[in-house]
């Protein structure tokens, strides 16, 4: 091609779309972004996932339905931010990862993926209820579950069996006994109560429920301010200077992990993450007697209080954002990715991190694969109740859950800030600001 | 270069005629600072003012609610502890951080060998990105895994781990430690550059007159160095009390809301909950106090230029 022609074409070219175009139209050339998804989510706890997205999914959507998946990656505490700025300037990702009930938070800039949820929901044995009532807003699905990441309490079988627990303790009670011995063996129990997303409140909201309390009614008035919940924070007064390391006052998500893996505590509330670092860190992560860590970890449900046990799973969800100039794109994007063949092979690299939205997942192979990890199969059937109990996980709750109330009102007690009695009535204060 | 040379000999271009009237060439170099200023200051206070006067969530318009949000705010007990904890910091690494200053500023007046070298790295604190620093500070005042906690521990001098940030009044002081840290060599070096301006005839004639090295620098340095301190203060005080991503990194506003400010608890309702206005009327709150110092300490240089 000459000199002269090649400028007439790609002349022509450059004519069609034109810089005049571009800024009349206020987007961007169509062949540069159509078919592109911006996907926003939480840098994972299993590294390995973020890996099958970038390595696996997106090849093989750029294959099956040509488009390009871009992946950013933020620590889970800094979603909402990004979230907050984005559908303030109408610009920014196609698909926000939101946890929990942040989904009624931002429901006012979700696209409507009521028709993907049903369709994966029939296809997969039913999207599991909590999963359900966290994305459902007026009777639509304003964002879709991707996954559940169970807490439960990892433990060191052989430091419990030490201290004469051969089975692990079914109530506060016998965990406070336990841990009153294991922490004069300089083996304290390992809890966050800090101002962080995950392990503090998936603690603390359980905690409360086990001994009766709750934040409201079923018609939305505050009624933390009980004698059950003041129960619940005078234990947990005495079970943290009596059982805990103290420093969890200043722990993020992060923190238990690492305090686990180097011996320094003997039991944590967490997701899988302790257990998948020290199985895949088998030759770093030893006990005191040179086994692999993760031979002497065993997982948990948390105990049971007066009114019975409860648990908190926290819940990871994609919301198609309406302000996304391919939500047809997106959707599409997550319609793949939901399908059996595609989500297993993200799935199986959790090794049960996570659980699928999906009753379906429950019957995967990968459940026979690690004893360790059967706690983790069923255990998002043992979430019965949801933030904001017994009223809605709405806006409300969203912001109690945000301020970290619940959790700051056994952190005052727990420290030595406030009695029992001024944590709870400050607690109540503040949720009276809320639910007004 | 050729629009505004002479077109013909003896005749001047419009152009350049029109820039040769100061009003105009004062106009057109004035407008791009103007635009910044109105784009990036006036615009962002104005539509803050304005969302701390609405109900706006994000997604959702809001509708005017006058001064609820405020009204909101001084009753909220988490803001009260915030706005004390805010002053209480501000306070306190400001009087650390023009001591410490003052002190490596007479440091680094003297002569010695590698002087250049060491006022340069004095500048480090101040040049690192602050969450990148307070993240290293982080790991140095970890509740399990704390250096320090390790030394103190190991050599006898400790038999617990210190609270350094699980404890509310020690991470308080963690915080006002590392902002002390980062901000100290902005007055040093300030605070250096006006001791170059002192002549050291001052000083001779000063000790000439039998005045020790306390009295030289109370009645000599300290007087000529006050329009400059006052400068170097009010930097600080805007900077420190309106801080946000130290306390961020450091304790996300723990234990128990205990380090929150005013910036961390606005960025809390705000942007992460999702309450527009109400974020906008807890950031306001820094407004008028901020303004009152910096008007109160102006007044006061002004006086001091006057005699």
């Amino acid at each position: 091609m000459k000199r002269r022609k090649f400028l007439k074409a790609t002349g022509a070219g450059i004519a069609t779309t034109g810089l005049a175009g571009i800024l009349a139209a206020h987007r961007a050339p169509v062949f540069a972004q159509a078919n592109t998804v911006h996907i926003l989510r939480w840098n994972d706890f299993v590294p390995a996932a973020d890996k099958v997205l970038r390595e696996v999914f997106a090849p093989e959507v750029q294959k099956a339905l040509g488009l390009k998946l871009n992946i950013e990656t933020v620590n889970a505490n800094d979603l909402p931010a990004r979230a907050t700025a984005a559908i303030q300037s109408g610009n920014g990702p196609d698909i926000i990862m939101l946890l929990n009930n942040l989904p009624h938070l931002y429901s006012s800039a979700a696209v409507d993926v009521s028709s993907l949820a049903d369709e994966v929901g029939k296809a997969q044995g039913g999207i599991y209820d909590p999963a359900a009532q966290l994305n459902k807003v007026g009777g639509k699905w304003v964002s879709m579950p991707w996954s559940l990441v169970p807490a439960l309490i990892a433990y060191r079988k052989s430091w419990f069996d030490d201290v004469g627990y051969k089975t692990f303790p079914d109530t506060w009670e016998k965990y406070r006994a336990a841990g009153v011995l294991l922490k004069k063996k300089k083996r304290p129990i390992g809890q966050t109560l800090g101002n962080t997303f995950g392990d503090a409140p998936t603690f603390t909201y359980p905690l409360l429920w086990s001994f009766g309390g709750q934040e409201v009614d079923a018609k939305g008035k505050v009624v933390i301010d009980s004698k059950e919940t003041l129960e619940s924070v005078r234990f947990m007064t005495q079970f943290w200077k009596d059982a805990h390391d103290e420093g969890g006052l200043a722990w993020d998500d992060s923190n238990n992990n690492r305090a686990f893996l180097s011996g320094d505590v003997s039991a944590s509330l967490n997701g899988a993450s302790i257990y998948v670092a020290a199985l895949n860190g088998a030759d770093k992560f030893k006990t005191e007697t040179g086994a692999p860590l993760h031979t002497d970890i065993l997982h948990a449900p948390l105990p049971a209080g007066p009114k019975g046990a409860h648990a908190y799973h926290t819940a990871f969800n994609h919301m198609v954002m309406k302000y996304s100039k391919n939500a047809k794109g997106a959707v599409e994007f997550l319609r793949w990715a939901h399908t059996k063949a595609n989500y297993d092979k993200w799935f199986v690299v959790q090794k049960g991190f996570a659980t699928g939205p999906t009753r379906e997942w429950e019957n995967h192979s990968m459940w026979n694969q690690d004893k360790v990890m059967l706690p983790f199969k069923t255990a998002p059937l043992a979430q019965k109740r949801l933030m904001g109990f017994a009223g809605q996980p709405d806006k409300k709750a969203a912001e109690a859950w945000n301020k970290y109330i619940v959790t700051v009102m056994y952190a005052q007690a727990a420290s030595g800030k406030m009695q029992p009695e001024q944590s709870v009535k400050w607690a109540a204060g503040e949720l009276g600001k809320i639910y007004t | 270069m050729s629009a505004a040379a002479p077109t013909e000999r003896g005749r001047v271009s419009p152009l350049v005629r029109l820039l040769e009237s100061e009003s105009v060439l004062a106009t057109a170099l004035l407008v791009p600072g103007v635009l910044i200023l109105v784009l990036f200051i006036a615009y962002p206070f104005v539509m803050a003012l304005w969302y701390s006067l609405t109900s706006i969530r994000v997604g959702e318009a809001g509708q005017f609610v006058g001064l609820a949000n405020f009204a909101k705010a001084w009753n909220d007990t988490i803001f009260q502890t915030a706005f004390k904890n805010t002053v209480f910091y501000t306070f306190w690494a400001t009087i650390f951080k023009l001591a410490l200053g003052m002190w490596l500023a007479l440091l680094l007046n003297r002569s010695f060998r590698f002087k250049r070298i060491v006022r340069a790295s004095m500048l480090l604190p101040f040049i690192i990105p602050t969450v990148l620093s307070a993240f290293a500070w982080r790991w140095m005042f970890d509740p399990t895994f704390s250096v320090m906690n390790w030394v103190l521990y190991h050599s006898g001098v400790i038999t617990d781990r210190l609270p350094f940030l699980s404890d509310g009044d020690w991470a308080m002081w963690c915080a006002v430690a590392v902002n002390t840290w980062r901000g100290m060599p902005f007055f040093a070096i300030t605070l250096l550059a006006g001791l170059q301006t002192i002549s050291p005839d001052l000083h001779e004639a000063a000790a000439l007159d039998g005045a020790s090295a306390w009295h030289r620098f109370w009645h000599v340095t300290w007087p000529l160095l006050l329009p400059v301190t006052l400068v170097v203060v009010v930097f600080s005080v805007i900077q420190t009390f309106s801080d946000f991503q130290l306390i961020y990194v450091l304790t996300g506003g723990g234990p128990a809301n205990s380090t929150h400010l005013i910036a961390t608890y606005a960025y809390q309702v705000g942007v992460a909950s999702g309450l527009l206005g109400e974020g906008a009327a807890l950031s306001l709150f820094m407004f008028p106090v901020l303004f009152a110092v910096v008007w109160v300490q102006l007044r006061y240089m002004k006086r001091m230029e006057g005699h």
